[in-house]
């Protein structure tokens, strides 16, 4: 193995194999190996190589997502034994290191890279192993199989790049509207009027509105967040969800969800162990908190609109792991 | 293809939590149109709270008192349609810098008249800092504020939450 293969500065990978024509990546003690069906993982523990396997599909929707997202707010688990925590500038892979049973047998592993380092594998590995026609981003109903030895590559598909929003989306010099994509086949009775403007002379350009629901309608991805509303550290990220959310996400903060349309059903679990707290179903208009302590999952069976509301003020995982702060939002 | 659901004022399906370890009021689970169908006009209750930043659930119904915050706020129509009107003040901020949140103004504040917005269902308006505005429901509905906890924001977990 050599980094001289993908061209890419600190990654490590193989030449691809005869037979699947998928390459093998190294990321410090973890490899990375996937055939027609599965993505495979290695580590060692215990003296042994240990391993996991996840379906390709889902393999590479989560990491698609992990990727998009910078590795988010925390924990990014893959499943219930592989997955990623951000430090923010820093980032821990691990297999089995929140999950009760791999904890207490002593077979999880972790190891801390920084994230440039990281992140280029993971690109490294989406682009080598996404094949023509599949798209992580995308509803199952909405793209082709993952499935398969290699043949071709969906780069457009894995490197839309995410406009960040200084104030909200439409403003001079702000992130675009999305006007020019067509709406989502699932979103076709959705309304695409506007707010009226009416500015007195010379309040031209002043005021501003738009419809987020025409703007969310237009979403050509599922499960990635974008902001279009910013109150100091207050982030509205509405996103539209279809299918299930390819990660467990792990707080390192309170987040919120208000369901703007339809449903989702989210499964709850312990951050650490994994083990089960509650399934929550949220309508259009409820509004729950997703406490600093837990992991969550959601099911949208339908296209669905989420505002998804974070608190991007720095020190937060200080402040909760802690315990200066409670997981619980508020107190009844 | 199935229809898309929004909630309004009238129409509303809560949801539920089947909680296996814990308790449901770590969720702070509520439903903005329940809480804006129970409250008085443009009452600013907080249905959600990350810290000292707020989410507050109006019922939009009739004309709302002037509102002015230091800081950019957000309104997302849920229901209904709504007018937002905006001054400019002449006479220096209406808030002081270090406040934050909402602030109700004692009557219309002299300035100048900079317009309206009218806003329906999914529309978003920024609420700029420094600004007056006034909500005028066209017909009644729900908006949603993005802001700061601030003098005027009602909290009343106990009566909204699931418990």
């Amino acid at each position: 193995m050599d980094n001289k293969v993908t061209g890419l500065q600190n990654v490590t990978a193989s030449e691809p194999d005869p037979v699947t024509g998928y390459r093998i990546f190294r990321l410090g003690d973890f490899e990375f190996s996937r055939d027609a069906y599965f993505a495979t993982i290695k580590w060692p523990a215990k003296g042994q190589d240990r391993s996991h396997q996840m379906h390709a599909d889902d393999f590479l929707r989560a990491m698609m997502r992990d990727v998009a997202w910078g590795f988010f707010y925390g924990w990014v688990n893959f499943d219930e034994v592989i997955g990623t925590r951000n430090h923010y500038g820093k980032v821990d892979m691990y297999a089995g290191a929140y999950n009760a049973n791999f904890k207490e047998a002593g077979v999880d592993h972790m190891q801390q890279f920084d994230t440039p380092i990281i992140m280029a594998t993971f690109k490294a590995i989406l682009k080598d192993w996404v094949n023509e026609g599949f798209d992580p981003f995308a509803a199952p109903e909405e793209t082709g199989s993952a499935f398969g030895t290699k043949h071709g590559d969906n780069i457009a598909a894995i490197e839309r790049t995410r406009i960040a929003t200084k104030c909200m989306p439409g403003i001079e010099g702000d992130s675009p509207l999305r006007d020019d994509l067509p709406v989502n086949r699932q979103f076709a009775d959705v309304a695409q009027d506007e707010p009226e403007i009416h500015a007195e002379p010379g309040f031209e350009g002043v005021l501003h509105a738009f419809s987020l629901f025409k703007y969310l309608s237009r979403s050509d991805v599922t499960w990635n967040p974008s902001v279009t509303s910013v109150c100091q550290q207050s982030l509205f990220c509405p996103t539209t969800e279809e299918f299930v959310l390819p990660v467990f996400h792990g707080n390192d903060r309170v987040e919120w969800f208000l369901q703007l349309s339809d449903q989702i059903i989210w499964d709850v679990a312990d951050k650490d162990s994994g083990e089960p707290r509650a399934r929550i179903t949220m309508n259009a208009g409820d509004i729950a908190a997703m406490p600093a302590d837990i992991r969550h999952k959601g099911y949208s069976q339908k296209r669905s609109m989420l505002l998804v509301w974070e608190n991007a003020t720095p020190d937060l995982p200080k402040r909760y792991e802690s315990g200066e702060l409670s997981p619980y939002p508020i107190q009844i | 293809m199935q229809q898309t659901w929004f909630g309004s004022l009238d129409n509303y399906r809560k949801g539920s939590i089947e909680i296996i370890k814990g308790k449901p009021e770590h969720y702070a689970m509520s439903n903005v149109f329940e809480v804006a169908s129970r409250a008085a006009p443009y009452e600013k209750v907080v249905v959600g709270k990350n810290l000292k930043y707020v989410i507050e659930a109006l019922r939009a119904e009739g004309a709302s008192p002037w509102f002015a915050a230091a800081h950019d706020e957000f309104a997302v129509v849920l229901d209904g349609e709504i007018d937002v009107h905006f001054i400019k003040p002449s006479d220096g901020p209406l808030v002081d810098a270090q406040t934050e949140g909402t602030v109700r103004l004692d009557g219309q504040p002299s300035g100048q008249v900079m317009g309206y917005v009218r806003l329906r269902r999914g529309h978003q308006a920024l609420l700029p800092a420094g600004a007056a505005y006034r909500f005028e429901a066209v017909t009644k509905g729900v908006v949603l504020v993005q802001t700061i906890l601030g003098r005027n924001s009602v909290e009343k977990w106990a009566d909204i939450c699931i418990q």
